[in-house]
C-alpha cells in the first residue's frame, strides 16, 4: 500500500445536488439473447456515464469505501480523477493497491464490500466504486497509449523468487515482487495462466482476453511464466529451492479438489463436478464442440446442485448449451444463498428455475448408465448453524422426484493435496488448508502462501490481499534472511 | 512446444514418438503418464510414459489411432511438436520383489506393461509377459518386451501369430504347465482387464489394473475420472492409475468410458472429412 493524501476536488456538482444523482445503471446484453451465447453480459458504463456516478461520491474526510476494501484501493482519489475525465491517471492509482482492476471490476462482490460501507449508501443507494472500477480499467485496456511507460521496476535485487499457481493470489504476488526488483517466475499446472479465473469463471462474466493482456503486462515487467509444469510433480519444492536457486517461494495453489455429495447414483454418466463442467466449457472451450475437440454434454433439464456462484456459473452455462429448463436446486432458501444478488438476478433473467429448501438424495439413471432424473427431499429451516444461516432439515415423507439429464454439483471445493503430501514440512490443517502467520509465512522456511489454499474457497480480491500481504512479507526476508 | 525427436509407426496405426522432455525424463517412474495437447483448440488426452532416458532427455510414449486426437497426434513426425504436455501424472507403479510376476496386455496396453516389467525385474522378480492382439500386424513390443522379461507368450484373435485365443487362456496354459505367479498386472482394453481380475480373483492370484479412465485435467481437480474400486470413489489421476483389478467395478468404468460416444463419432468424422478435403485440394 503506498501513502495517501487527500485528493484535489473535480467534482463540479454542488454537495447537496449529489444526493439527487441517480445510481448510473449498467447497460447490458439482452436477457433472451444473451442467454443464447458466451459473450459478455455486462457491457460497462459509457464514459459519460461513468463521469456522472463518480459525482455522487462526497468525498468522506473518512472515507469508510476504502476500509471496505480488502487491498485498500483509494477510491475517493480515482474517483476525483473520473470527474476530471483523467481515466488514464485514475487507472493508474488504482494500479497502486490492485493489478487486477478489471477483474475486480467484474467480480468483485462489491455490494458486500467497498459499496456496503459507502457513506453515501446509507440513505441512498451507494457509489457504483465496481463499476466505475470496471470503467477505468477497461479504459486503460483500450487506450495503451495514454498509459505512462514510465518503468516501475526497482532496481534488481539479485534475488529469485518461484510463484507456484498462477491465479488471483499468485498474479497479485508476482506484480510486487516484480516491481520490487526480484527475478519472479510463475508456474502453472495447466496450459493456460489465471487458475479459476481462466477455467472457472465463465467468458459471458469475465472475458478470458483480459487475463492474457493482464499476463502480457507482467511478462513486459519481466515476470516470467511456465506453464504446464507442475510443482510437487514435474520438480518439488525442494528441488526449486535448493537446485534451482530459488530464495523464496510463493504457494498460491487455491482450493482445487471438488466435494462431491456421496449419495447413490452421482458416478452416472451426465453427472459433472462444477469443476469439470466449467472447466471443459472455459478452459477446454467445449462450448465450441467440434471446432475445439473437448466434447460437453448437452442436456434438456440441466441441474445444478448449490447456490454460490459457482453454481450460477454453472446453471447459466447449461442454460447457453441449450437446456430448456436450467434449474438451480438449493437446500436453503434464496436469502441463505451465497452468490452474488447480481448472478443470481442475472440468471433468473435468463430463464433460470430456481427451487429451493429441497436436496437431492439420489441420482437416477435410465438402462445405459445416462442420469435420467434426481430423488430429493422438501427441507425446512432450523436454527441457524456454524456458518450463522439456518440449517436445512429434511421433511419426512417429503421425497418426490424431478426429471435430469444433466447434474452439476457445485457444493464447493477442498485443496488439493498434492503438495502436502510431496513436502510434509508444509503443515496444513485438518481441511488440507496449509496453515500460514498473518504474512503468509508456512511451517517450511523461505516458503509464503496465500488465496483459497490458505482459507479455504473465497474470493478474487481476499486472494490477492494475501498475495500481497505474502509479497511483502517476503521482501523483507529476502532483505534480512529472517525465519523466527 | 515439445519436440518431437523422433516418430515412427511401429505397427498398424501405433505410433511411437520420442518427445523431449528433459525434466519429466529425470523424475518419471513405471506407472506415470503425461497429459498432452496436439494443438491450441485440443483436448487434453493422458498417455503412458513408455521409456525415457534422463541423459539424453527425453521421453517416449506409444499412441494407437483411435479418434481424432489419437489419429490427428498419429500424423506428427520427427522434428514437429507437441503444443503441450505436462507430468509425470499419477502414482508410479508400487514394484515388489513378489517372486514370479506376470505381465498381461492388449493393444497399446504392452507399451504401458512394458516398463512395470522391467522394473518388476530390477526388483528381483521372474517376469514373464503375456501379449494379446487381434492380429499380427497390431502386435507391439514383443522385442521390447523379451528384452526386459523371462519369456513372452503371444496370443491372437484370429490364430495368424504364437496361439490362437485370449490372454486367459494363455494364462491357464502356463498354470497348467506349472508357472504359477505371486502378482500379475493387466494392462489393456477393458474387458479384458475385467477378464484377467475375474481369472485371477478365482485363482486367489493378486492383480494389479490401469485404469483407463476419461480425464481432463489429469491433477486431481475435476472428478471426471473416477471410478469405484473397493465400494469407494477414487479419482484415477491422482489415486492411481493402478488399482486392485478384484475390486474394480469395471461395468461402471465401460459405462462411463462411453459417455461421449457420439460426441467423438462426430469429431472423428469431422477430421476425417477435413483431413479428405485437404488432400483432394492438395492432389490438384
Ligand atoms: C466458478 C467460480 C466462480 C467464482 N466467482 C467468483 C466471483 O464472482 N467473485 C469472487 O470474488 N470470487 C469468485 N470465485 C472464487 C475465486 O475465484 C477464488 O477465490 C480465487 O480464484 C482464488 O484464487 P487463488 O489464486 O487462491 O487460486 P486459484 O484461482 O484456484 O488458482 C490456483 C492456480 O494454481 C494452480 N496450481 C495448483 N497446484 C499447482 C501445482 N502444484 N503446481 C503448479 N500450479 C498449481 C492451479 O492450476 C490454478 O491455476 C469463484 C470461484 C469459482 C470456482
Ligand atoms: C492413464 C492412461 C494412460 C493411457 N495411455 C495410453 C497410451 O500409452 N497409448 C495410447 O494409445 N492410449 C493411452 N490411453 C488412452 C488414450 O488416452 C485414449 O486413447 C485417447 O484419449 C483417445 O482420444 P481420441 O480423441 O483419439 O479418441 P476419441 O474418439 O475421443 O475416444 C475414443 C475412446 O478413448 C477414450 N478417451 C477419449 N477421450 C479421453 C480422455 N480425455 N482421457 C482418457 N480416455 C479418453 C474413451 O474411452 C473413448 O471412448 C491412456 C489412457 C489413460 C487414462
Ligand atoms: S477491489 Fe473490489 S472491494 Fe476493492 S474497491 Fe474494487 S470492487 Fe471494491
Ligand atoms: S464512502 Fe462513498 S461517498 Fe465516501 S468517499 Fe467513499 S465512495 Fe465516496
Ligand atoms: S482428470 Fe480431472 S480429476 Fe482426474
Amino acid at each position: 500500500m503506498t501513502k495517501r493524501t487527500k485528493p484535489t476536488s473535480h467534482n463540479v456538482v454542488p454537495m447537496k445536488a449529489r444526493f439527487a444523482i441517480p445510481r448510473q445503471d449498467m447497460p447490458e446484453q439482452n436477457p433472451t439473447k444473451r442467454a443464447g451465447n458466451f459473450l459478455e453480459v455486462n457491457l460497462g458504463l459509457t464514459a459519460d456515464q461513468a463521469v456522472i456516478e463518480a459525482q455522487r461520491c462526497i468525498e468522506c474526510g473518512n472515507p469508510t469505501c476504502m476500509e471496505g476494501c480488502p487491498v485498500s484501493i483509494k477510491i475517493p482519489d480515482f474517483i476525483q480523477l473520473i470527474c476530471n475525465r483523467d481515466f488514464a491517471k485514475a487507472a493508474a492509482k488504482i494500479k497502486e493497491d490492485n493489478s487486477l482492476p478489471a477483474v475486480c471490476g467484474r467480480v468483485c462482490p462489491q455490494e458486500t464490500q467497498c459499496e456496503e460501507v459507502c457513506v453515501v449508501g446509507k440513505r441512498f443507494e451507494p457509489v457504483a466504486i465496481g463499476r466505475l472500477e470496471r470503467f477505468v480499467a477497461d479504459y486503460e485496456r483500450l487506450h495503451p497509449e495514454e498509459m505512462s511507460t514510465e518503468s516501475v521496476v526497482a532496481e534488481s535485487t539479485g534475488k529469485n523468487v518461484a510463484i507456484v499457481g498462477s491465479g488471483p493470489a499468485g498474479l497479485a504476488t508476482a506484480a510486487d515482487l516484480i516491481k520490487a526488483g526480484h527475478a519472479v517466475t510463475v508456474f502453472e499446472a495447466l496450459h493456460e495462466f489465471g487458475g479459476v479465473l481462466v477455467y472457472g469463471i465463465p467468458e459471458f462474466r469475465l472475458p478470458k482476453e483480459i487475463l492474457r493482456k493482464e499476463v502480457a503486462a507482467l511478462e513486459s515487467l519481466g515476470v516470467k511464466f511456465i506453464k504446464n509444469f507442475i510443482v510437487g510433480r514435474t520438480q518439488t519444492v525442494h528441488e526449486l529451492l535448493n537446485e534451482e536457486g530459488f530464495d523464496a517461494m510463493f504457494l498460491g495453489l487455491g482450493a482445487g479438489l471438488p466435494r462431491f455429495m456421496n449419495i447413490p447414483g452421482e458416478n452416472l454418466n451426465g453427472v459433472y463436478s462444477a469443476n469439470e463442467f466449467l472447466t471443459r466449457s472455459n478452459l477446454m472451450r467445449g462450448y465450441e464442440f467440434p471446432d475445439y475437440d473437448t466434447p460437453l454434454y448437452r442436456a434438456e433439464h440441466a441441474i445444478t446442485v448449490g447456490g454460490g456462484n459457482t453454481a450460477m456459473d454453472a446453471v447459466r452455462t447449461s442454460k447457453r448449451l441449450g437446456a430448456n429448463h436450467a434449474t438451480i436446486v438449493y437446500r436453503r432458501s434464496e436469502e441463505e444463498m451465497p452468490a452474488r444478488n447480481e448472478e443470481i438476478h442475472h440468471a433468473k433473467d435468463e430463464g433460470v428455475h430456481v427451487m429451493t429448501l429441497i436436496n437431492p438424495i439420489e441420482f437416477i439413471g435410465d438402462e445405459n448408465g445416462f442420469v435420467k432424473s434426481a430423488r430429493c427431499l422438501k427441507m425446512a429451516l432450523g436454527e441457524p448453524d456454524d456458518s450463522g444461516r439456518r440449517r436445512p432439515i429434511p421433511i419426512e415423507g417429503s421425497e418426490f422426484e424431478i426429471p435430469a439429464d444433466m447434474v452439476v454439483i457445485a457444493v464447493g471445493n477442498g485443496s488439493n493435496p498434492l503438495i502436502s503430501q510431496t513436502t510434509p514440512e508444509i503443515s496444513t490443517n485438518k481441511w488440507g488448508n496449509v496453515v500460514t502467520d498473518e504474512i503468509g509465512r508456512t511451517s517450511m522456511k523461505g516458503v509464503f502462501a496465500g488465496g483459497d489454499i490458505v482459507t479455504g474457497g473465497a474470493t478474487v480480491i481476499l486472494a490477492m490481499g494475501a498475495g500481497r500481504a505474502a509479497a511483502e512479507g517476503i521482501n523483507e526476508y529476502l532483505k534480512t534472511g529472517e525465519w523466527v | 512446444m515439445y519436440k518431437i525427436i523422433k516418430a515412427e509407426f511401429i505397427a498398424t496405426g501405433v505410433k511411437s514418438f520420442k518427445i523431449e522432455a528433459p525434466l519429466i525424463a529425470k523424475k518419471r517412474e513405471a506407472g506415470q503418464f503425461i497429459m498432452l495437447r496436439v494443438h491450441d483448440r485440443g483436448e487434453r488426452i493422458p498417455i503412458t510414459i513408455a521409456d525415457s532416458n534422463p541423459e539424453e532427455g527425453w521421453i517416449q510414449i506409444i499412441v494407437q489411432s483411435i479418434g481424432k486426437t489419437s489419429m490427428h497426434l498419429n500424423t506428427l513426425e520427427t522434428g514437429d511438436a507437441l503444443h503441450d504436455l505436462v507430468g509425470p501424472l499419477g502414482r508410479p507403479t508400487h514394484v515388489d520383489n513378489w517372486g514370479t510376476l506376470v505381465c498381461i496386455s492388449g493393444g497399446v496396453g504392452t507399451a504401458e506393461a512394458l516398463p512395470i516389467a522391467s522394473a518388476g525385474r530390477k526388483a528381483g522378480n521372474k517376469v514373464y509377459s503375456i501379449i494379446g492382439a487381434r492380429n499380427k500386424d497390431l502386435l507391439i513390443a514383443e522385442k521390447e518386451m523379451s528384452l526386459v522379461t523371462d519369456g513372452v507368450f503371444v496370443s491372437t484373435d484370429d490364430g495368424s501369430y504364437g496361439r490362437k485365443g485370449l490372454v486367459t487362456d494363455v494364462l491357464n496354459d502356463m498354470m497348467k504347465d506349472g508357472l504359477v505367479p505371486n502378482m500379475v498386472v493387466a494392462i489393456g482394453p477393458l474387458p479384458m482387464m475385467a477378464a484377467v481380475s475375474n481369472q485371477t480373483k478365482l485363482l486367489d492370484i493378486p492383480c494389479m489394473v490401469s485404469l483407463n479412465a476419461i480425464m481432463v485435467d489429469g491433477t486431481g481437480m475435476c472428478g471426471a475420472c473416477r471410478a469405484t474400486v473397493d465400494g469407494k470413489t477414487v479419482f484415477v489421476c491422482v489415486d492411481g492409475p493402478e488399482f486392485d483389478g478384484h475390486k474394480v467395478d469395471f461395468k461402471e468404468l465401460g459405462t462411463r468410458q462411453r459417455m461421449y460416444k457420439k460426441q467423438e463419432a462426430e469429431s472423428t468424422k469431422c477430421y476425417l472429412e477435413r483431413m479428405a478435403d485437404e488432400a483432394a485440394k492438395g492432389g490438384n
